[in-house]
C-alpha cells in the first residue's frame, strides 16, 4: 500500500512543475519571440546599426555630426517637438473641459461628450487634412466668411499651425478617454474624506482631485505626443516638409535607400518617442493609485448653474462643430463638382464616387485583405501571447510581452524603413521578387504595429477567465486540447474580436509604413491610394470619396467592436467572479 | 467508493515549503474536513489530490491507485471550486454535461444521468438557464451536480459555501452532509470556518503552516486539543504556561490548580472559558473583574488574579447573578475539563 518508498527522492522536476507550461506552450512563446525577433528588433536593429555606421564601415557618429550641422535638419528637429507639443496644448484646452464636466457634473449633453470622444477617432488625421484646408485654410469657408464680413483672416493652417490644428482634432479623445477614465475611478469617498476633514475648493483639487486624476491625463498625453511626433501622412498632406517624418521619407524615398540621414533621423525619432514614453512613466512612478474601492462610482456629480450649463453647452457645440467640420468636409468634397476659393462647392456630383469604383476596386479589396491578414495574425499571436504569459511561469515571458508593447512606440516610418532596408536582398523563391517590396511584407509591418491592441485585448479576456474555469474543465475528464477548444477559446472570442476589429480598423487607415513599403500601384492599399489622388488637384473628388468610404469601413468596424465589448461586459456583470 | 491516502507529501520551492511531510489517511465513506487559517497549506494539499499541482515528493493513493503522476483530467477525482467555475458560455445542463461527454457516454445516458443528478440537487426546472441567470445558492447546487454526475470517486469541496450568505450557509452543508451520506462518497472538504467543519464532518485535520497539527473527531478536538495553535483555533482557551509539581499540581506563580495530573514538568494547560465559575471572593482563586461584554446567551467577563487574565463565560439567565467591572471575585475551576497541552 505504501507509495512513500516510490517517492522518496524527488521527482525529476519536467518544465510542467517548474513552469507550469507544457512543450506546446514553450514553441508558443518561441514563436511569437521568433516573429517579433524577425520583424521587429532585427529591422529595428538595422535602422540603428546604419545610422551609426560610418562611410568606412566603422561605428561612427559622423551622421548625427552631419545632422547637427544641416540647418534644415536642425529646423525639423525642432519644429517636429514644436507640433507634438503645441498639439498636446490645443488637445488638452479642447479634452480637459470636457473630461471635467463629464465627472464633475451632471450636464444633460453627457452622451454628445462621449459621441466627441469617437468621432474624430474614425477619421484618419491625413484624411481629414485635405478637407480642414477647404474649411479652414487661407482661401477656405471659414476665412472667406470672415474676410467677407470682418476683412481678416486667421492663419489656422498655414505651415506647422495647420499641422497642430488637424492632429490636435484628431488626438484630443486620447486625452478625454483617459482623464475621464482617472476621474471616473476616483471613489467618490476619498473626496468625501477630504471634505469631512475639513478641505474644499481649491485645496480640494489641488491635493486629492489634481493628483488622483493625473496618471490618467500624463499618459494620454504621452500618448499624443509620440502620435504626432511620428506622424508622417499630416504634414505630407498639408505640404509641411520642414520636419523630421517628412525629412526621412524624402531622404529615403529620394536620395535612395542606402542614404544615412534617414536613419539617423529615424534613431532620433525613436529615442523621441522611448523618451516622451519613459519620462510619462517615470513622472507617474508610483502613482498609479488603485483608487476605486468596492461600489465606489466616481466623484459625486453636482448640478451645473444656469450660467455654467449655458457655457458648458456652448463649448460642447462649438467642440463637436469642429470635431465634425473635416467629417463634413471630406462629404462635400466627395460630391463637390468644383470646390475652391468658396465658402461651399459649387456644384454636387456623385461621379467621384463612381470614379472610385471603376478603378479603385483593387484598393479595397487589397486593403481588406492586407488588414484582415495582420488582424488574424495579431489575434494568433497575441492570444498566444497571453496566454503563455498569464498561465505559465516560463521565463523571458514577460521580456517578450514588453517587446510587443513596446512595438506602440516605434513609428510607421521607421519599421518601414527597417523592414524595407534589412529585406530588401532576400529574394523569394520562384519569382526572384524582393521579400521587402512584396505585399505580404504590408501584412506583416502592420501586424507588428497592432499587435499591442490585439495583446492587450487578449490580456483583458483572458484575466477575466478565471483559471478555475480551465481546472474545472480537467477536473471532468478534458485534457489540454479539449479544455482549450471547449472553455478558453469560446469564453476569449469577444475580447479576440474586439482586438481583430482594433488592429483592422487601425491598421486600415495606416499610412506611414505604407507609403515605405507599397512597391506598385496595384499592391496598394486604401490609405495609400487617397494619399495619391489626394496629390493632384483633379484626384482630390475621388480621393475623398475613398476618404469617406474608409471612414465608413473604420466606423462599422469601430461600432463593432464596441457594441462585442459591451455585449462582453454585460455577460461578465451578472458573473459572480 | 475508495479512500485516499497522503504519504509523506512536501510541496513547494525554496526554504519555505507549502505543504511539509504530510500524510493522511481518509476512510472510505467518510466526510473529512481540513481545518485550517489561510496559507495553512489546506487548499494546496485538496488541489493536489486533484492533480493541480505536483509535489516535490510522497505520493497519494485513492483506493489503491497510485494518482501522484496522473495528470488531473485520468484521476475522476470530482471538485467543486470555491468560485464555483461554472462556464458562463454554457446552460445548466451542458455544464453538468461536460464530463459525461467526455467520458463517451452515449447521448441519451447523457441526457439521462444529468436530469437524474439535476432532480438530485432539485434544479431539474432550471437546465436551460444560464449560470448567470441563478442565485448563489443554484450556483453551488449546479457546480455540485457537475462534479456528482461523474460519479468521481473522492469528491472534494474547496470553501463550498464561502460565497453564500450566513443563513443559505447553514442550510447548505445540511444538505451537502445528508447528500454524502445518501451516496456513500468520499468527501473531503476544506474550510477556515471551525464552525462549518464541525458541523459537517466525520474526523478533521488542523492545518497550520504547511504541517498537519492534529486529526481527530471534532468533539476531540475541542476537548484534547494537542497543541497551542489548535485549542485556540477551535474556540476559544485562556493558555497558561508553569509547571506540573510531582503529585499533579499545576502551579504558575500564584495561580495554582490541584489535580491536574499528568508528567511532572514544565506544561501549558488550556481552560475553556466556559469551564471556570464565578462565585464569591471569599471562596476559590481571587480575582478582580477587568471587563465585561454581554454577548446574549453568554456573558464574557475578563478577570485577573495576579499578572494573569482569564476569559470567563457565564450563561445568561434574566435577573441571574451579574459581576460589575472592578468586583472582587472568586474562580472555581474544575480540574477535569483542563487540557494539558504538548
Amino acid at each position: 500500500m505504501s507509495v512513500a518508498q516510490q517517492h522518496v527522492a524527488p521527482l525529476r522536476f519536467s518544465l510542467a512543475d517548474r513552469y507550469g507550461a507544457s512543450p506546446t506552450q514553450v514553441a508558443a512563446l518561441a514563436f511569437v519571440a521568433l516573429f517579433l525577433i524577425a520583424f521587429l528588433i532585427v529591422p529595428l536593429g538595422r535602422v540603428i546599426f546604419v545610422a551609426f555606421t560610418g562611410p568606412e564601415g566603422s561605428f561612427s557618429l559622423v551622421h548625427f555630426g552631419d545632422f547637427l550641422r544641416t540647418g534644415l535638419l536642425r529646423e525639423a528637429f525642432w519644429n517636429s517637438i514644436y507640433v507634438a507639443a503645441m498639439t498636446v496644448v490645443l488637445a488638452s484646452i479642447i479634452a480637459v473641459p470636457l473630461a471635467t464636466i463629464l465627472a464633475r457634473f451632471r450636464f444633460r449633453g453627457a452622451a454628445l461628450i462621449h459621441t466627441l470622444g469617437v468621432v474624430p477617432l474614425v477619421m484618419p488625421p491625413f484624411v481629414g487634412a485635405v478637407a480642414m484646408q477647404l474649411v479652414y485654410g487661407r482661401n477656405g469657408a471659414i476665412n472667406l466668411l470672415l474676410l467677407d464680413w470682418f476683412g481678416f483672416r486667421i492663419p489656422f493652417m498655414d505651415g506647422l499651425n495647420g499641422v497642430i490644428f488637424v492632429e490636435a482634432l484628431h488626438y484630443f479623445p486620447f486625452i478625454l478617454l483617459n482623464l475621464s477614465a482617472s476621474l471616473s475611478n476616483i471613489d467618490s469617498a476619498m473626496e468625501e474624506s477630504a471634505l469631512n476633514l475639513g478641505a474644499r475648493g481649491f485645496t480640494l483639487f489641488s491635493r486629492i482631485v489634481f493628483p488622483l486624476a493625473l496618471p490618467g491625463y500624463v499618459a494620454g498625453a504621452a500618448l499624443v505626443f509620440v502620435k504626432v511626433f511620428d506622424d508622417l501622412a499630416t504634414p505630407l498632406l498639408l505640404n509641411v516638409t520642414n520636419m523630421l517624418a517628412p525629412q526621412a521619407y524624402l531622404k529615403i524615398t529620394s536620395v535612395g535607400i542606402t542614404d544615412p540621414m534617414g536613419y539617423v533621423i529615424s534613431v532620433i525619432m525613436i529615442c523621441c518617442s522611448l523618451g516622451a514614453m519613459l519620462l510619462s512613466a517615470l513622472a507617474l512612478r508610483g502613482r498609479d493609485f488603485a483608487t476605486l474601492q468596492r461600489g465606489g462610482g466616481g466623484l459625486t456629480r453636482r448640478r451645473l448653474g444656469r450660467f455654467g450649463t449655458v457655457a458648458a453647452s456652448v463649448f460642447v457645440v462649438v467642440v463637436l462643430a469642429v470635431t465634425l467640420s473635416p467629417h463634413i468636409g471630406i462629404f462635400l468634397l466627395s460630391i463637390a463638382t468644383v470646390w475652391s476659393f468658396a465658402v461651399l462647392p459649387d456644384g454636387f456630383t456623385l461621379a467621384h464616387y463612381a470614379t472610385v469604383f471603376r478603378e479603385a476596386g483593387p484598393l479595397i479589396s487589397n486593403t481588406l485583405l492586407y488588414c484582415g491578414l495582420a488582424g488574424l495574425i495579431d489575434v494568433i499571436l497575441g492570444a498566444m501571447l497571453a496566454y503563455v504569459v498569464l498561465r505559465t511561469r516560463l521565463p523571458g515571458r514577460r521580456l517578450v510581452e514588453q517587446v510587443a508593447m513596446s512595438a506602440v512606440a516605434v513609428p510607421g516610418l521607421v519599421l518601414g524603413i527597417g523592414l524595407l532596408r534589412t529585406y530588401y536582398d532576400v529574394k523569394l523563391p520562384f519569382s526572384g521578387e524582393s521579400l521587402a517590396t512584396f505585399w505580404f511584407m504590408l501584412v506583416i509591418a502592420y501586424a507588428v504595429r497592432r499587435l499591442p491592441y490585439a495583446l492587450v485585448a487578449a490580456t483583458a479576456a483572458l484575466q477575466q477567465l478565471h483559471v478555475s474555469l480551465e481546472e474545472a474543465a480537467e477536473n471532468l475528464g478534458a485534457g489540454k486540447f479539449a479544455t482549450l477548444t471547449r472553455i478558453v477559446v469560446p469564453l476569449m472570442t469577444g475580447g479576440l474580436l474586439a482586438g481583430f476589429v482594433t488592429s483592422f480598423a487601425t491598421a486600415a487607415v495606416e499610412l506611414s509604413a505604407t507609403l515605405m513599403l507599397v512597391a506598385r500601384a496595384s499592391d496598394a492599399p486604401i490609405a495609400y491610394g487617397i494619399y495619391v489622388y489626394m496629390q493632384s488637384a483633379a484626384g482630390r473628388g475621388p480621393g475623398a470619396a475613398l476618404g469617406v468610404i474608409a471612414v465608413l469601413v473604420v466606423s462599422v468596424a469601430t461600432y463593432l467592436a464596441y457594441r462585442v465589448a459591451e455585449r462582453e461586459r454585460g455577460l461578465k456583470s451578472r458573473e459572480l467572479f | 467508493m475508495p479512500g485516499v491516502s497522503i504519504e509523506h507529501i512536501t510541496f513547494g520551492y525554496g526554504a519555505a515549503p507549502v505543504l511539509d511531510d504530510v500524510s493522511l489517511d481518509v476512510a472510505r465513506g467518510e466526510f473529512f474536513a481540513f481545518l485550517g487559517p489561510s496559507g495553512s497549506g489546506k487548499t494546496t494539499l485538496l488541489r493536489l489530490i486533484a492533480g493541480f499541482g505536483r509535489p516535490a515528493s510522497g505520493g497519494i493513493l485513492i483506493g489503491e491507485r497510485d494518482v501522484t503522476r496522473e495528470p488531473p483530467w485520468s484521476r475522476n477525482v470530482g471538485m467543486v471550486f470555491q468560485s464555483y467555475a461554472l462556464w458562463p458560455h454554457m446552460s445548466v445542463a451542458k455544464n453538468v454535461a461536460f464530463g459525461l461527454e467526455r467520458r463517451k457516454f452515449s447521448r441519451a445516458e447523457i441526457e439521462r444521468r444529468v436530469r437524474a443528478v439535476l432532480d438530485l440537487v432539485g434544479l431539474a426546472a432550471l437546465a436551460d438557464r444560464r449560470p448567470a441567470q441563478l442565485s448563489g445558492g443554484q450556483q453551488q447546487r449546479v457546480a455540485l451536480a457537475r462534479t456528482l454526475v461523474i460519479e468521481p470517486d473522492v469528491l472534494l469541496l474547496d470553501e463550498p459555501l464561502s460565497n453564500l450568505d450566513a443563513k443559505l450557509r447553514v442550510e447548505m452543508r445540511a444538505e451537502l452532509k445528508a447528500l454524502q451520506r445518501k451516496l456513500g462518497i468520499t468527501a473531503i472538504y476544506v474550510t477556515h470556518d471551525q464552525e462549518e467543519a464541525n458541523a459537517i464532518a466525520d474526523r478533521i485535520a488542523v492545518l497550520d503552516q504547511g504541517c498537519i497539527q492534529q486529526v481527530g473527531f471534532p468533539v476531540e478536538l475541542y476537548d484534547r486539543p494537542a497543541n497551542r495553535f489548535v485549542a485556540t483555533f477551535l474556540g476559544t482557551a485562556n493558555l497558561i504556561d508553569g509547571m506540573i509539581e510531582p503529585g499533579g499540581r499545576f502551579v504558575a506563580d500564584d495561580f495554582a490548580l490541584d489535580g491536574v495530573g499528568g508528567t511532572p514538568g514544565p506544561v501549558c494547560i488550556s481552560i475553556r472559558p466556559q469551564d471556570i465559575t464565578v462565585t464569591s471572593p471569599d471562596a476559590g482563586l481571587a480575582a478582580v473583574v477587568t471587563e465585561r461584554e454581554f454577548l446574549g446567551s453568554i456573558t464574557r467577563y475578563r478577570v485577573r488574579r495576579g499578572r494573569h487574565v482569564l476569559l470567563v463565560d457565564i450563561p445568561h439567565r434574566r435577573d441571574g447573578q451579574t459581576y460589575a467591572v472592578d468586583a472582587k471575585v472568586g474562580l472555581m475551576i474544575d480540574a477535569r475539563q483542563i487540557a494539558v497541552l504538548r
